[in-house]
């Protein structure tokens, strides 16, 4: 009951403040369309790359199948923890007018946003992939192959198994997608209206003292990361059950 | 297994049309008819842009991208093509910029002023001073006795190359090395600000910032404000038609025209903020323009309004 009590002045609140604030709302929707499509396209890209870097089998010499291994690792580990600016400084580079993809006419518009973040999050998809596919009990593929499965039957076999891991990916994506904002700023030029986001416009409100602005934002920007975690973690709840 | 793949085979499809559409609907949208305006951070912070924006927008059919960036950002970011025109306020950096060629018809559109704010405390004793070099003066023989301390945007923004030149008016380059009271922030005014209410230290200012900031800020009062040195002129520069073809040069100038007419110098002095007066206007003063540095106002002025 008193959840519910709370829910209820939340929303009220929310509905409050967009009503006095509409253009928020265009800021909110903007926010997750970036996001959102970054997360599904490095999901797309990153969860089968990451799942075929962990169930390869390397063939060659002990040692430098390890040094191979090691050094791959290392390199998606490192990646993992991409500086956002540093991305958003090179999308930048190469998308404004006279870089080498100038002729897109794609700097400081949310494609160029969404590249910066797909960028950010690919690397963590794999990297999580691979963790999790690692932690599934090597005696479920070595089964399904005896079984007669083929060598990708079996690895779906694995991936279902690896399922939470999975999850547990493109929640941390999300995370470290919807939270970014030196990138987005650098690469989308924070356009009132047209680039700018939750992340960047906290940063604009404290800039020019509206600390209330800006912390109503976050309080946004928390209740939709809180919203869209929920329902990953029930999924994944579910998972687990099964 | 089949089955599966088909599906795969969807999904890829789906967000191959999807990422497409994305892409070419954002070539088709910068096609349409949108000006980019490169400028600092104080005419966009200040709300004026978010006022005079909107009724341009509205009669020209015309939307504004504004990229609010520091001066030096502004200008580079116009260098590179991504800007269709600029509203800055550095002369030196301006005038670097036309005479590049990457730039055409800088004029004079409007000022504002600085101010230097400290603790009330003041034990650089420069409060009620008119003349902004002697105040410094003053911060810098306490700050080397280690009463106060001064904090610089070191930035590369018109606020911190004016407090450079200021500072250069008295044979000094100071830095974070060179002088321990002198901290460079390396950081937007608001920051600055709010670092020099906390560490009760001095700092150059634009009014508008300190006006929106004032009352977070107890612990600072404006102690020195009126010199000439202080008057803050900002100015309108198109990039080159020639150089930059690809640019939206049409729209550039009617946004200058509009700008520099009687209608919108008279909406520029009615922006107030706290009741204040923030940008006072320039374009049509000739005489005040070529005092604050604009020596072609009146032919520019000739040039806007006889273009069509």
């Amino acid at each position: 009951m008193t959840m519910y009590v709370f829910l209820e002045s939340l929303f009220n609140a929310l509905r409050l403040f967009f009503l006095v604030n509409p253009d928020v709302l265009d800021i909110t929707l903007l926010t997750l369309r970036v996001s959102g499509t970054a997360v599904l396209l490095g999901s797309i890209a990153g969860i089968p790359t990451g799942a075929y870097l962990g169930l390869r089998e390397w063939r060659g010499k002990k040692t430098t199948i390890r040094i191979v291994n090691l050094i791959l690792r290392s390199i998606i580990n490192t990646f993992m923890g991409l500086p956002p600016v540093v991305v958003g400084l090179v999308v930048f580079l190469l998308l404004r007018y006279e870089g080498p993809l100038g002729f897109l006419g794609l700097v400081f518009t949310p494609t160029a946003m969404i590249i910066t973040q797909l960028i950010l999050v690919i690397p963590i998809t794999i990297g999580v992939t691979i963790s999790a596919v690692g932690g599934v009990d090597k005696a479920i593929r070595e089964k399904a192959l005896s079984l007669g499965a083929t060598n990708r039957e079996a690895a779906f076999a694995v991936l279902k198994e690896a399922k939470i891991g999975l999850l547990t990916a493109v929640i941390v994506a999300f995370g470290a997608a919807i939270s970014e904002v030196g990138g987005i700023m650098i690469a989308g030029g924070n356009i009132w209206l047209k680039t700018s986001t939750l992340t960047t416009e906290i940063v604009d409100a404290v800039q020019v003292g509206e600390y209330e602005l800006a912390l109503t934002l976050g309080v946004i920007l928390l209740a939709i990361a809180f919203a869209i975690n929920i329902i990953l973690t029930i999924l994944q709840i579910r998972e687990a059950k099964h | 297994m089949r089955r599966l793949s088909k599906t795969q085979l969807v999904i890829v499809l789906l967000v191959f049309v999807f990422v497409t559409v994305a892409i070419v609907g954002e070539y088709f949208l910068s096609r349409s008819r949108r000006l980019v305006l490169s400028t600092t951070t104080s005419t966009w912070d200040s709300g004026l842009l978010g006022y005079l924006l909107p009724i341009y927008e509205q009669r020209y059919d015309v939307k504004v991208d504004v990229l609010h960036v520091g001066t030096g950002q502004a200008l580079q970011i116009a260098q590179g093509g991504d800007a269709d025109l600029v509203l800055v306020h550095s002369k030196e950096l301006e005038l670097n910029f036309t005479s590049q060629g990457y730039g055409v018809h800088r004029i004079g559109v409007m000022y504002n002023d600085f101010i230097i704010i400290g603790p009330p405390s003041d034990l650089a004793g420069i409060r009620g001073l008119t003349n902004a070099t002697e105040a410094f003066r003053r911060i810098k023989t306490a700050g080397d006795l280690g009463n106060v301390i001064f904090v610089s945007r070191a930035d590369k923004s018109g606020t911190n190359l004016l407090e450079l030149k200021i500072w250069s008016l008295l044979g000094l380059t100071p830095k974070n090395t060179t002088y321990s009271w002198y901290w460079e922030a390396k950081t937007g005014m608001g920051n600055v600000l709010r670092i020099c209410n906390e560490k009760l230290g001095y700092a150059l200012t634009d009014r508008a910032t300190w006006l929106s900031f004032k009352n977070e800020l107890p612990n600072l009062k404006v102690l020195v404000q009126n010199d000439s040195v202080l008057f803050n002129p900002y100015s309108v520069i198109l990039v080159n038609p020639d150089r930059y073809p690809h640019r939206n040069h049409q729209d550039a100038v009617k946004f200058v025209k509009f700008l520099i007419s009687v209608e919108g110098q008279t909406l520029i002095q009615d922006f107030k903020k706290e009741g204040e007066t923030l940008f006072y206007p320039l374009a049509r003063d000739v005489p005040k323009a070529v005092e604050l540095g604009f020596e072609n106002q009146q032919e520019e002025l000739v040039w806007y309004d006889s273009h069509t």
